[in-house]
Formats: structure tokens, C-alpha cells, sequence
């Protein structure tokens, strides 16, 4: 009933504002057109400057209620050189904005139809314009460099001690790989993936048709889902990829991003600064983790394709790191010494432990799909 | 520069002098019937409105999606039960799905980038003014002309019937990258609904083809007598680069496309590469890049955005000179300009794919060809001030959008610079940075282009007058709500908040954002019921405005103005007048204005 009314109460609003309307048009017939016309000309022109006080007005009051709202000191040692870049982007570009915008409308306002006042005739002026042409490219040139030299540094080689992890996107969820104890990513080729057991398709097993040979060094890969865990202060590099469509790794307090895309790895490598626990302290909010966005559209669930980086300090790293098992133990706990089987106690992200047999139809499952 | 021979004969241009929307008008002498003459009409004049209509059309069904995904946005998972009544199964219990909403939102961008801010913006001024201001009497080929008009309708039907199909309209964002647009079983807005997008988009690419190829070819042979080229008013020399920009860029976007439904439909695999699709298996491709399909697009996209500014720099500059009684300043260098805006364009797609993975030394050379166009710019955005200054401003609806354009350029062109620079781009790209800042450069300015150009010619086109209360209504309160809504939402993206999300709710990092998504939507729903305001004036103008007494309202310079107020088809009564000078001889030697038919005087002074 409520929505009856809002749309009987705007219509309502639409026909008082269309009779003023032609009301004024009549008035102004009568008024004769150029009077009116110098009427309207300067209700306009008042407006103009009206509009450039309440609109700096509203610059700043934006900024005071949403500054506590951004995010804080960087996270990442890379990230402070995006957020002082960033700081001296908007102090550049915030001076020509406030120039420009207080001449525009001051311009407007001022040199509105006046009876006395004549046009000047100013067709051109070759010294301003190679005064706007020069200082731009000088302070574009500035600010590019920063940028570049920024940019290789994101861009290039990490340190030699980082650590490395592989990151693959999936809709919807993000999938996490250690090298496990020899200190090497096995092989993985995405005809193995098995989403029960095998969710990057590591190569486990030879096989004939697909021309692999089994990969020692996929048996001790270990595998995650949710949450990924990254030492304080030691670097970090990303291996990224995507297991089906284009997703991106997203991390806003990190200040950086980069695409996962089917096919062809990406890197990005970071220094984090703070612990979880530092952030769930020093941001006030108990619940704060670093989130993994994924930032490029990937369907229908891409809004809640969440991933968790979870910072530590190196003993907690390396206590958790013992705790993790390869992913190939968890797949075929027969082939574990070390386990009983059918104890499914320390398998990581709740993934079902599956039977050899149910591993197989697995497979000849894809394989058909395939032939289909 | 004869071309007297285009249209009929000249005792039959003579005749038509009736005003257009008189049904009853003078038509025995040249056989028009209803069809010929509002339908399937060769006439540049009645093409540029059926531009201008059918894009207004898709603009008001793209607002509306607009605020349709917004209130999502603003009130997430409460319930209007008026959604459901409206979009059905898509917005069950009056919720909108993620599906519902993924599809708004592609629908949303296409729409307004390619139907309206293309289409409705050059295809509507580029038939209108070009030969008006050049001097002929309808464009090189007439019947290319119609076509264009009627392939671009056709894929706006193609466009719309792809909102009904049981799978949904297609819905991974209007760039519609692969692998997620190429692979049904990905998204179901990737199954019938992607195909009918990239059939409605071929047929796009073909009117903007024969519309483009048309323009270049009437510029450049149909100018009258005296028109060089340094003296064609900017609205031309901009429709000019537009035109150029368009038939080099959409081929490339088309072959594209071809790849892409080969993909989709042939088991070719240029995109597609080591995917295995949950709930399908692996799938047999392999050896394509998906990244191959970015450079396709955005050797389109990027020159796209300037196809939709360039027009509106044009009829701006057009618009503030003859409004400021003043010259505009620097004529030379406003082409020069547009020039290098023009050849830039095609040098700078990939700072789109600055974190695709694109080797970094490629994309160092793209923050420095990107960045350079700051440069003509800014030498834009300082000669309209300079033209401003010291001049004898008339406020007309389409001065006031022509203020309201530089403002906004301003404010989006500089939120450029940080995106150009790929070091902050790896922090912003694909959050709500990047949509205020494309918002605001090139879809509010390139609206308010379309606007001031709407506002000025309108007499021209329907020999009435729009209402000036209601247009500056709209006005402010366009200019208010698009900072309203646009200007806080770089908080957002500064906060890394990412675009093309259902719900922020679930996310420590974003949801301190809900009072603002709330207060944009509202913001947002306000300036779409005011457009509805400007719909209203413009068809009630149309048959009721204050009809046009003088040939030259604005006291305007340029061609179209010595037509006469109803100009027939074939625009001029007699002989094309002879040009003697540039357009913009405002406020010289005393004279409050000089016609470019105006001989130059023996004593007159040289600039």
C-alpha cells in the first residue's frame, strides 16, 4: 500500500513541478524574452556559485565521516610505497582539482550576461598554451617515474629467502599449496583434478594415454582450502593461477592484486608486517582477518569468493606447518605409515578422506565427460 | 565541392518546408508516405532522431537496471515485493538473485556504453550536424545511413529478447571475458543469453561501421563552397576523429567476437586453456590464452571511451562558445588535441590489463602512453576556462550542461592519473575507484555532452523550445545527485571494496560501507526519476514547446542556423550558402556575432 502512495505522492510532485513550469513559461511570454531570459541568466549565475560553496563544502565533510572508514596503515612493506605515492597523487592532483573547479564555477558566475559588459575577443595565446602544455608534462613525468620504479619493484624477482605458495582459483574458493617437506611443487596437470581428492591435479600416478609419469615430488604437496597461513615480516610469493575462469587475488590491506587466469601462472610477492593478531588489535575489531577478494568477475557467486591469509610469527608457522598433512596421504591414507587407517582426525579443511575405489570412478567420471 | 545532384532535384527541396511532426504537412509534390518519411526514412535529420529516440529508450532501460541493482546494493536481501512482480522468478520473495543481479549489471554497462553514449550520443549528432554544419544537403550514401540506423535497431531487439530467454541475459560484466563468457556450464548467463549478446553486438559493429564510414566520407568530400577544413566548426573535427576511431577499433573488437563463438560453438580453443569446470570435469582445451581476448577487446575498449567523449568534447566546445559570446579559445590547439587524444587512444588499451599478468615491462610503456594523455586534456580543460573568462555567459540549458561537462571531466579526468599509474592501479583496479572514476569521465560527462547537445539543437530539430524551468531543474539537480552518488564511492574504492559484488554483508573488510550504499541508492533513485522529468519536457516540447520564431535563437555562427526553421529534406531552400570564415567570430570588431556566411570585411581585423 506504501508503494501506491509513494507513486501517487511523486507523480503528485511531477505535476506541481510541470505547472510551475508552464506557469513561468507563460510568465516569462509576457515578461518578453529577453527580460526573462536576463532573469533566468541570473538566478543561473547565482547558482553557480552556490553550487561551488556547498559542493566544497561537501568535499570535505565527505572526507571527514568517511576517512575513518579506509584502511589504515599499510599491512605490507611493498604497500607503503603505494600508499605514499597514492598520498602524493592526491595532493597533485587534489591542487588542479581545486583550481580548476573553484575557476570554472567563478568564471561562471562572474562573467555572466551583464547590459555593459562586452565579450573580450581572445581567439588565442600561443605563451598560455605552452604554459598548460609544459607544466602537465612535467609533473606527469615526475609522478610516472615514481610509478615505474614502484612498479618494478612490485613486479620483479622476489627476495631469495621468500617463501612460496600456490594460489589457484576455483569457482567459488580459493585453493592453497605448500611444497611440503622436500621443498619442491610437484607436477600437477588439470586432466588429474579430482575435486573429492586431487583438487589441483597433482601428478600422482603414471598414465599412458595422458603421457605422465608419477612426480615424487607432488606426494608430499600439501593442499588447502579457507585459510592460508604467511610468517610476519618474512616475504611472501604468490604463484597464482586458475583452475576454470579468470579470478584475481585480491588484497586490499596488502595494497595489491593480480589476476589467477587458466593456463598461465601470475606472481605477486609481498612483505607482510603485521600478525592477524596485531590487526584484530590495533583495527579494534575482533573478528578482522586479511581478506582474499577475488576481483575479477568470475559468476554468479564471485561476492563470496573469500579467502583468509592468516599472518604468524615463524614459530606458530612452524608449529602449524608440522601439523599439515600431504594431500596425497589424505587421498590414499593406506599408502601412510604413520596413520591408521580410517582416522580422519587431522585431515585439513574438512575434505572427506576417499577410498582408492571411489578415487577410480572419479576419474573414469572426467574421463568420459571428456569423451562426451 | 558540388553536390547539388544527392537529393532529388532542386525544385522538390524547395517544396519541403513543412514542419516535421506535421502529419498533414506539405507532401504531394514529393511522394512521401508515413514509412519513407519517420520510418525507413533517408533523411540525416530523421535518422539523427531516431538515434536520438531509440537511444533515450535504452538509456531509461539502463537507468532503470541501474537502480534496480542498486537497491540490492543499498538494502541487501531485504525484501520489495514490487521486484517480484517485476522480474518474476529473478527476484523471488521481492529479493533480486545473484543471477538477476549479475545480469542487471552486464546489461546495465552494455547498454549504456554501446547503445546509448555510442549510438544515441554520435549516432544521433553525427547525422544531425554533420551536413547541417558542413554545408550538404544529407550524407555520401543516404541508404547506408538508414541502415546504419536499422542494423543498430536490430541489435538493440537481438539486445532486449536476451532479457527473456529462460537461462537468463548474459552475465559476466559487459567486457565479457573469457573463459567465463565463453563456457555455458561456467554461468548459465553464459548459455543462450551470451549468444544473443554477441549476435546483438556484431550487428552493433555493423552500424557503427556504415555510420562511421559514412561520416568520414561526407566530411571529407561534401563540404560547401569556402568550408576548409580549419574552418569546420570542433562538433565535425570531433564526429571527424569519432568516426576514424570507430572504423579502426570495432573491426578489431568484432574479430573478437568471431573467435570467441568459434570458441563457444566449434571446440576451437584461442581462449580457452587447462580448465576444468566443477560438476563437468576437465575440458578438452588446451593452448589458448584468455588473455589473447583483453587485447581484442580493449583495442576497442579503450578508444571506445574516447568514441563516447570526443563527441561530447565537440558539441561542448560548440555549445560554450557560442554561449560565452566569445571564440572558443585556441581553436588550433582543441584540434590539435582531439588529434592526440585520437592516435593515443589506440596505443594505451592495456593499462586495462595492468594485473593480468601482462609482463611488466609492456605495461611500464602503457603508464607512460596513458599518462601523456593527460596532456591534451588538460590543454582542453584550460582553454574552456579560458573560454569562460571575460566572456558574457548566457545560461541556456545547454551552456549550463556544457559547464556541468568540464566539471565533471575534471573531476573523473583526474581521478585517471592514479588509475594510469600501473603502481596504483594494482591497489585500485577492480574496485569502486574505477567505477566513479568511469562514471563520472565517461558516462556522466559524456551524458551531459548528449545533454547540452540535446538542449542547444533542439529547436533545430523540432522548431519548438524545450521548457527552461524544467531544464534547469534537471540540471541541478543532475549535477548535485551524479556527484552525490559518484563522489563518495572513491572512499570505497580507496578501502579496496571491489566492484561487481552481490552483497558486501559477509566481508570484515567492506561492510562498514552499508550506510553510504544505502544513501547512494537513494541519491540514485532521485536523479532517475528527474531524467524522467527531462523525457517528459522533451516529448511534451516536442508538440506543445514554445515554437521557434527566429531562424538564429542563439545567435549562432555556424550553418545549420541559415536553414530555415523547418528545414525539409535537403536542409536548404535554394542554393547551399558560401562559407567565408571559421565558426567562432563572437564578440569581434563589435559585431556581437558573424556568421560564417558573412564575406569578410575589407576593414575587418585579423586574429
Amino acid at each position: 500500500m506504501s508503494l501506491y502512495f509513494t507513486i501517487a505522492a511523486v507523480i503528485l510532485l511531477f505535476v506541481i513541478i510541470f505547472q510551475i513550469a508552464k506557469a513561468s513559461e507563460y510568465v516569462d511570454i509576457l515578461k518578453g524574452e529577453e527580460r526573462s531570459r536576463k532573469h533566468n541568466n541570473k538566478i543561473n549565475g547565482f547558482l553557480m556559485i552556490v553550487f561551488l560553496v556547498l559542493g566544497l563544502i561537501g568535499v570535505y565533510y565527505c572526507h571527514e565521516i568517511l576517512k575513518g572508514r579506509l584502511l589504515g596503515e599499510s599491512a605490507s612493506v611493498e604497500g607503503e610505497k603505494v600508499d605514499s605515492m597514492m598520498n602524493l597523487t592526491i595532493i597533485v592532483t587534489g591542487i588542479v582539482f581545486f583550481i580548476t573547479q573553484i575557476l570554472l564555477f567563478w568564471f561562471s558566475y562572474k562573467y555572466q550576461e551583464k547590459e555593459n559588459r562586452k565579450a573580450f575577443f581572445f581567439p588565442h595565446n600561443n605563451r598560455l598554451e605552452v604554459i598548460w602544455t609544459v607544466i602537465p608534462t612535467i609533473v606527469l613525468t615526475v609522478l610516472v617515474i615514481i610509478g615505474l620504479r614502484n612498479w618494478f619493484l612490485f613486479t620483479g624477482d622476489a627476495p631469495q629467502n621468500a617463501m612460496v605458495v600456490e594460489v589457484t582459483g576455483k569457482q567459488f574458493g580459493w585453493i592453497y599449496r605448500y611444497p611440503g617437506k622436500d621443498n619442491e611443487f610437484g607436477k600437477k596437470y588439470f586432466r588429474n583434478i579430482d575435486d573429492a581428492t586431487n583438487w589441483v591435479g597433482l601428478v600422482w600416478a603414471d598414465n599412458a594415454e595422458m603421457n605422465q609419469k608419477a612426480d615424487p615430488a607432488a606426494k608430499d604437496d600439501i593442499v588447502l582450502q579457507q585459510t592460508m597461513y604467511v610468517v610476519k615480516n618474512k616475504p611472501v610469493k604468490l604463484v597464482i593461477g586458475s583452475r576454470d575462469v579468470i579470478h584475481d587475488v585480491g588484497l586490499p590491506h596488502f595494497r595489491l592484486k593480480m589476476d589467477a587466469v587458466p593456463g598461465i601462472p601470475t606472481s605477486l610477492w609481498f612483505t607482510p608486517k603485521f600478525t592477524t593478531a596485531e590487526m584484530q588489535k590495533s583495527s579494534g575489531n575482533p573478528n578482522f582477518e586479511y581478506e582474499i577478494a577475488c576481483d575479477q568477475i568470475c559468476g554468479n557467486n564471485h561476492f563470496a569468493m573469500k579467502g583468509i591469509i592468516r599472518v604468524v610469527t615463524q614459530e606458530e608457522f612452524d608449529v602449524w606447518l608440522a601439523q599439515q598433512k600431504p594431500l596425497y596421504l589424505t587421498a590414499f591414507p593406506d599408502n601412510n605409515p604413520a596413520t591408521v587407517p580410517g582416522s580422519p582426525a587431522t585431515n585439513p579443511a574438512g575434505a572427506a578422506p576417499a577410498d582408492s575405489a571411489k578415487n577410480a570412478t572419479a576419474v573414469t567420471m572426467v574421463s568420459n565427460e571428456r569423451k562426451n | 565541392m558540388n553536390n547539388e545532384g544527392v537529393i532529388g532535384t532542386q525544385t522538390d527541396v524547395g517544396h519541403v518546408h513543412a514542419a516535421h511532426h506535421d502529419h498533414d504537412g506539405d507532401h504531394h509534390h514529393h511522394h512521401e508516405t508515413f514509412i519513407s518519411k519517420y520510418i525507413f526514412s533517408m533523411d540525416h535529420k530523421m535518422i539523427a532522431k531516431q538515434f536520438l529516440i531509440t537511444g533515450m529508450v535504452w538509456a531509461i532501460i539502463g537507468g532503470l537496471m541501474s537502480v534496480l541493482f542498486r537497491m540490492q546494493l543499498g538494502y541487501p536481501g531485504e525484501s520489495f515485493p514490487i521486484l517480484e512482480t517485476l522480474l518474476g522468478k529473478w527476484a523471488k520473495g521481492g529479493t533480486i538473485t545473484p543471477e538477476a543481479y549479475y545480469a542487471l549489471v552486464t546489461t546495465h554497462g552494455t547498454v549504456l556504453v554501446f547503445f546509448v553514449l555510442t549510438a544515441g550520443l554520435s549516432g544521433t549528432f553525427a547525422n544531425f550536424l554533420i551536413p547541417l554544419q558542413i554545408g550538404a544537403r544529407d550524407m555520401a550514401s543516404p541508404f547506408m545511413n538508414m541502415l546504419s540506423y536499422w542494423f543498430f535497431f536490430a541489435a538493440g531487439v537481438v539486445m532486449l529478447s536476451s532479457i527473456f530467454v529462460e537461462t537468463g541475459p548474459f552475465s559476466g560484466g559487459w567486457t565479457a571475458y573469457p573463459p567465463l563468457s565463453a563456457l555455458g556450464s561456467a554461468s548459465p548467463g553464459s548459455k543462450t543469453g551470451m549468444d544473443l549478446w554477441l549476435i546483438s553486438m556484431a550487428l552493433f559493429v555493423v552500424s557503427s561501421l556504415l555510420g562511421g564510414l559514412n561520416y568520414i566520407a561526407t566530411i571529407l568530400n561534401m563540404r560547401t563552397k569556402g568550408m576548409s577544413m580549419t574552418r569546420l566548426p570542433l562538433t565535425i573535427w570531433a564526429l571527424f576523429f569519432t568516426a576514424i576511431l570507430g572504423v579502426l577499433s570495432f573491426p578489431v573488437l568484432l574479430s573478437g567476437f568471431i573467435l570467441l563463438i568459434f570458441d563457444r560453438n566449434f571446440g576451437t580453443s584461442f581462449y580457452l586453456s587447462d580448465i576444468f569446470i566443477q560438476g563437468v570435469g576437465a575440458l578438452p582445451n588446451e593452448g589458448g590464452s584468455a588473455i589473447l581476448y583483453q587485447h581484442l577487446f580493449w583495442f576497442l575498449g579503450h578508444p571506445e571511451v574516447y568514441i563516447i567523449i570526443l563527441p561530447a568534447m565537440g558539441i561542448v566546445s560548440e555549445v560554450m562558445s557560442t554561449n560565452a559570446r566569445k571564440p572558443i579559445f585556441g581553436y588550433m590547439a582543441m584540434l590539435g588535441s582531439l588529434f592526440a587524444i585520437a592516435v593515443l587512444a589506440f596505443v594505451v588499451w592495456a593499462h586495462h590489463m595492468f594485473v593480468s599478468g601482462l609482463n611488466p615491462f609492456l605495461g611500464s610503456f602503457f603508464v607512460l602512453l596513458t599518462l601523456l594523455i593527460a596532456v591534451p586534456s588538460a590543454i582542453k580543460v584550460f582553454n574552456w576556462l579560458t573560454t569562460l573568462w571575460r566572456g558574457n555567459l548566457r545560461f541556456t540549458a545547454g551552456m549550463l550542461y556544457s559547464i556541468g561537462f568540464v566539471s565533471m571531466f575534471i573531476s573523473g579526468g583526474l581521478t585517471g592519473i592514479f588509475l594510469g599509474n600501473s603502481a596504483l592501479d594494482i591497489h585500485l583496479h577492480d574496485t569502486y575507484f574505477i567505477i566513479a572514476h568511469f562514471h563520472i569521465v565517461m558516462g556522466v560527462a559524456g551524458i551531459f555532452g548528449m545533454y547540452a547537445g540535446i538542449y542547444h539543437w533542439f529547436p533545430k530539430m523540432f522548431g519548438r523550445y524545450l521548457n527552461n524551468t524544467l531544464s534547469y531543474i534537471h540540471f541541478w539537480v543532475t549535477l548535485a545527485g551524479a556527484y552525490l552518488i559518484f563522489w563518495p564511492m572513491h572512499y570505497e574504492g580507496l578501502a579496496g571494496m571491489p566492484r561487481r559484488y552481490y552483497d558486501y554483508s559477509n566481508w570484515e573488510s567492506f561492510k562498514q560501507f552499508v550506510g553510504l550504499n544505502q544513501f547512494i541508492t537513494i541519491v540514485a533513485i532521485i536523479v532517475f526519476a528527474t531524467q524522467l522529468l527531462f523525457l517528459f519536457n522533451f516529448f511534451y516540447s516536442m508538440y506543445k514547446g514554445r515554437k521557434v520564431t527566429s531562424q538564429n535563437p542563439w545567435g549562432s555562427n555556424t550553418l545549420e542556423w541559415t536553414t530555415p526553421i523547418n528545414p525539409g529534406h535537403g536542409n536548404w531552400v535554394g542554393e547551399i550558402p558560401e562559407v567565408h570564415r571559421w565558426a567562432y567570430d563572437y564578440g569581434k570588431d563589435g559585431h556581437d556575432y558573424i556568421s560564417q556566411t558573412t564575406p569578410v570585411g575589407a576593414d575587418e581585423s585579423r586574429h
